[in-house]
């Protein structure tokens, strides 16, 4: 029945883990004085044909594979072009960044592309097992990643503080997993809504759905859970954070997308308004927090917060409009964080030079290339017309006023008035004249290499294209929107879960 | 219509940013930003004369139209269009351009290529508010039109760049967001962003009353703070004495005022009349309360913005007036102010280039050193308060004589006050910039005169002044066919000689 070859389902990921065990075994192979730069270009390459092979899966009719445990679809193709991106985008930064006799340099970036094969089979899996190994595989290529800079103290404590809670959170989701098979007798996406919709006694599966929510808010890093997320940020390397608080977010919110619109849109009374709650607080929190911050990576910690909140809001949507919504917001926010990530890992270098916001005073004038960029993806984070950000903030608080949330959109927006406050700090700061009787004043001038260069290329047409021409792009969510909403029904019966009758 | 009607529009616009790129990419030598800068706007300015010239007269509607879909979903139309009210406020912005890039020739010396990009950038932003006749269209380029003008200033502030620059984005961003809000609101009950449909469907439709009052009002308030009216006005002293020469001439008053005509009044009539006794009277404190703070000043920038703050009251005065005079009057008044503001800026700019203050009492005694830039200033200051046959008067005369017969004649002689008071305090402005003893400062430089690239914008805009004053119709013509609020336009139209007052009542 099924005619496509089940490997072509996982195309990607089997291309990603392909080249991360080259990547791992040509560095064990290397005399040890050699340079490891190369391998960076190695897993380039092998990114962009991942990101190349997903483009192609949308030639393949949608359906499942591995005993419906993977699906391929629109919606699937959507989060993987966008996390073989965010993952390229770091990988180019990380290869004009990292110093040259940097130790580790191969593991470096086997670990990165090891990441991204959990996080392209996280918004693949449709099965929940599968889903919670993805997420392992994910998790823990960035706690190793958070930790890198081993000769900073803060490196070790933010990969032991995000480490100890992730796992806290993941352990709340396997939980959540195993009280879902409790309810339902099977864990395949699918069956589990086709079983929950018809299910008359809810109490297991709200208590499932809550320790679900929690591990995934967790890693979304929205509010209240979120207080990981300025430390971690704050130790680990700028390229790392240039990832991390892009691509595991894009995956995770394919997952809720998931869990919510596609498993439980039955308990959509439920989840509704506790994910409004937390798109307030997020935003909330988030903004007034990043008020008080002088450490411009803490700030911006703070900020993906509030982004998180934006995003939820589009949850409020109803149907398919609330899921492209919620897309093309991860897809504008990547592009956009990606974008100052990457600015600020080139101004203030692998040492970090320039932790805090008076520190960029005068970039302009050392640079005007990389001050301009730091100001243009700051006014797309401000959300101002013809950049991502505007259309993210406009698709998601549409999608919320058509769920009938106008106060949500309301509170967003005034919300998105105060952030503009903390991003125009860093903004101005970056272009006031620079002081002038400070000699002892940073004088540190920033290259842009060829990787670096391409790298900020991709994000800034990313966010131009987002905002300027996003049809294509919102077509392709509003696609990947459909599917979630219509299921192809699994082919034949899944691994074990049929055979067993459901919990007496 | 022409190949080039067709498209000129589209080219106004792309031409300043074409311009910026290129700047961008131009290596900082030998002035070339400058130059490019100068050759961009001039081009543009030419292509914006294109308009008047091949503008129909007599043919209602919007000309040079260009509609083409955008955004499908929701349906957003790249729509642009001008009519009589929008059609010399185009002129007027590319007029602007190229003499504001003379006003940075010698004042900006770092980063030109940052600011000259900006300041093209500047311009399509304002270009695009000007043209923009599909709402979210317009909303992105009042949005964009923040951007240039606060990074500009927190980078070449005189004192507390970054401060004014706050200043400057945080009151007019917020305003923006209830804006955006009842944009969403209208697209959500009409399914159109489209101004000619909304305005149909608001004025003759079932939108729900209570909701469309505070539409209309989310709107009024976004472009009260930007104009500024009265109480709203906090961020404007600011700007105006920490913003570059240049950003300062080209952004004042206009994008406001014209919103208020196009998108409140004109949008929301209904609404807006019945907010239009409080506008009147806010307008009118602004007059007298800009004036007075005005004569008290010691900064000349900050001088200019309380003139400014009275000047664009009275603007304010005649547009709620809901007379077709004082329509008439309040769009010449924004081009005549426009000019004459331009050249004030100049001037006062060229004085700052040269003595590096801006604190009057410093000054005094210049016209026998300078006595080129002496007559000019003296010609600009009699324009601004309102000499007949210089083009202040115009405006001045049409909104005050609307007011009188059709307002509220207490109002009336309450503005007229201020104008009175506009004489005194620019006239002493000229008496201790240029007369009087020589002060120190004049004394401690070589007298440096107007050179020949000032002179060479400076003089036209005197004779520009001039002209404005003896022959309005010139202008008034167009003004007059796209400028009057709602409803009137088709009931009383050929009565606008004697100020014919809106029928109150209506559809309410």
């Amino acid at each position: 029945m099924n005619p496509v070859p089940d490997i072509f389902r996982i195309l990607p990921e089997v291309i990603l883990t392909l080249t991360g065990v080259a990547v791992m075994l040509i560095d064990a192979s290397l005399p040890p004085g050699w340079a490891r730069r190369p391998l960076g270009w190695v897993a380039a390459l092998g990114t962009t044909l991942a990101l190349w092979a997903s483009l192609w899966q949308l030639s393949l009719p949608v359906g499942t594979a591995f005993y419906s445990t993977v699906e391929s679809s629109p919606f699937t193709v959507f989060f993987h072009v966008l996390v073989c991106g965010i993952v390229l985008v770091s990988l180019l930064l990380s290869l004009d960044t990292l110093p040259e006799d940097s130790h580790h340099q191969g593991e470096f970036y086997a670990l990165i592309v090891f990441g991204a094969v959990g996080m392209c089979l996280l918004t693949a899996a449709v099965e929940l097992l599968v889903v919670f190994i993805a997420l392992e595989i994910s998790s823990i290529a960035t706690y190793i990643l958070a930790g890198y800079r081993k000769e900073t103290g803060r490196g070790p404590e933010a990969a032991i503080k995000y480490f100890l809670l992730g796992s806290f959170a993941t352990a709340f989701l396997l939980y959540g997993v195993a009280l879902i098979f409790g309810a339902t007798g099977t864990t395949q996406i699918y069956e589990v809504a086709r079983r929950a919709a018809s299910a008359e006694n809810h109490s297991l599966l709200l208590a499932a759905l809550a320790l679900m929510l929690v591990g995934i808010l967790f890693k979304v890093s929205a509010a209240p859970f979120h207080v990981w997320t300025p430390d971690v940020y704050e130790g680990a390397p700028s390229p790392v954070v240039a990832l991390m608080s892009t691509a595991p977010k894009a995956a995770t919110f394919a997952l809720l997308l998931r869990v919510t619109y596609e498993m439980l849109p039955s308990l959509r009374p439920i989840w509704l308004p506790l994910l409004w709650v937390v798109a307030v607080l997020s935003m909330t929190v988030g903004n007034l927090a990043a008020l008080r911050q002088e450490n411009v990576k803490r700030m911006l910690a703070y900020s993906s917060i509030a982004h998180a909140g934006y995003l939820l809001a589009a949850f409020a949507g109803l149907g398919s409009s609330g899921i492209a919504a919620a897309s093309f917001y991860t897809a504008a926010y990547a592009a956009m964080n990606v974008g100052i990530f990457a600015v600020i890992t080139v101004a203030s270098g692998y040492e970090e030079k320039l932790p805090f916001v008076q520190d960029f005073r005068g970039l302009i004038y050392r640079s005007p290339l990389l001050g301009s960029l730091l100001i243009f993806f700051l006014v797309s984070l401000v959300g101002i017309p013809f950049t991502g950000g505007f259309f993210g903030k406009f698709y998601s608080f549409s999608a919320a006023v058509g769920g009938g949330a106008v106060w949500l959109a309301i509170i967003g927006l005034l919300n998105s008035g105060l952030a503009a406050a903390y991003y125009l700090r860093l903004a101005l700061a970056a272009a006031q004249h620079p002081a002038r009787n400070g000699d002892d004043a940073v004088v540190y001038t920033p290259q842009v290499g060829v990787a670096v260069g391409a790298a900020l290329l991709l994000a800034v047409a990313a966010t131009l294209v987002l905002g300027i021409v996003p049809n294509e792009v919102l077509r392709a969510a509003e696609a990947g929107a459909h599917t979630l909403q219509a299921p192809p029904v699994p082919a034949g019966s899944s691994l074990i879960t049929n055979t067993l009758p459901p919990t007496p | 219509m022409n190949a080039i009607s067709q498209s000129i529009l589209t080219l106004i616009i792309l031409a300043p940013l074409a311009g910026a790129v290129l700047v961008a990419l131009v290596p900082d030598r030998a002035k070339l930003p400058n130059w490019i800068a100068l050759l961009t706007s001039l081009v543009t300015f030419g292509l914006a004369l294109h308009l008047p010239t091949h503008f129909v007269l007599g043919q209602s509607g919007f000309q040079f139209e260009i509609n083409r879909p955008w955004i499908e979903n929701p349906a957003i139309f790249y729509h642009v269009g001008v009519d009589g009210l929008s059609v010399w406020l185009v002129v007027l912005t590319g007029l602007l351009a190229p003499i504001g890039v003379i006003a940075s020739w010698s004042a900006i010396k770092e980063r030109r290529k940052v600011f000259y990009s900006l300041f093209l950038v500047q311009q399509t932003a304002m270009f695009g508010v000007f043209i923009s006749l599909d709402l979210m269209l317009y909303y992105g380029f009042w949005e964009l039109s923040l951007v240039p003008m606060a990074i500009l200033i927190a980078m070449y502030g005189r004192k507390d760049g970054p401060k004014a620059a706050m200043k400057f984005f945080l009151f007019t961003f917020i305003p923006s967001a209830p804006l955006l809000v009842a944009i969403l609101w209208l697209y959500a009950q009409t399914g159109s962003f489209d101004f000619a449909t909304l305005q149909i469907l608001i004025t003759h439709g079932s939108l729900p009353a209570g909701p469309l009052c505070w539409a209309a009002f989310a709107f009024l308030l976004a472009f009260a703070v930007k104009v500024p009216v009265f109480p709203l006005h906090g961020w404007l002293a600011d700007t105006f004495s920490e913003a570059p020469v240049a950003m300062a001439m080209i952004v004042a008053g206009k994008l406001g005022l014209y919103s208020m005509l196009r998108f409140h009044v004109g949008l929301f009539p209904v609404q807006a009349r019945a907010l239009a006794p409080y506008l009147v009277a806010l307008a009118v404190i602004g007059i007298l309360y800009g004036a007075c703070l005005a004569l008290v000043q010691r900064d000349f920038w900050r001088l200019l913005a309380f003139a400014a703050l009275s000047h664009l009251s009275l603007i304010t005065l005649g547009i709620y007036g809901l007379a077709f005079t004082g329509w008439n009057g309040a769009v010449y008044q924004i081009l005549s102010h426009g000019v004459v503001d331009g050249a004030l800026f100049l001037l006062l700019g060229v004085l700052e280039t040269r003595y590096a203050t801006s604190q009057i009492n410093l000054y005094g005694g210049l016209a026998t050193r300078l006595p080129r830039t002496a007559t000019l200033f003296v010609i600009t200051t009699l324009a601004m308060i309102g000499l007949p046959m210089l083009s202040g008067f115009v405006g001045e005369f049409l909104i005050l004589s609307s007011t009188f017969s059709s307002v509220s004649r207490g109002f009336a002689v309450a503005a007229a006050l201020g104008v009175i008071l506009g004489a005194a305090y620019m006239l002493w402005l000229v008496q201790r910039l240029f007369y009087g003893p020589e002060s120190q400062l004049a004394t401690s430089r070589p007298g440096d005169d107007l050179h020949f690239r000032e002179l060479a914008v400076l003089w036209p805009l005197a004779v520009l002044m001039l002209v404005m004053g003896l022959a309005p119709s010139l202008w008034l013509s167009a003004i007059g066919q796209g400028a009057a609020p709602p409803r009137l336009k088709t009931q009383y139209a050929p009565g606008y000689v004697t100020g014919t007052v809106i029928p109150s009542g209506g559809q309410r």
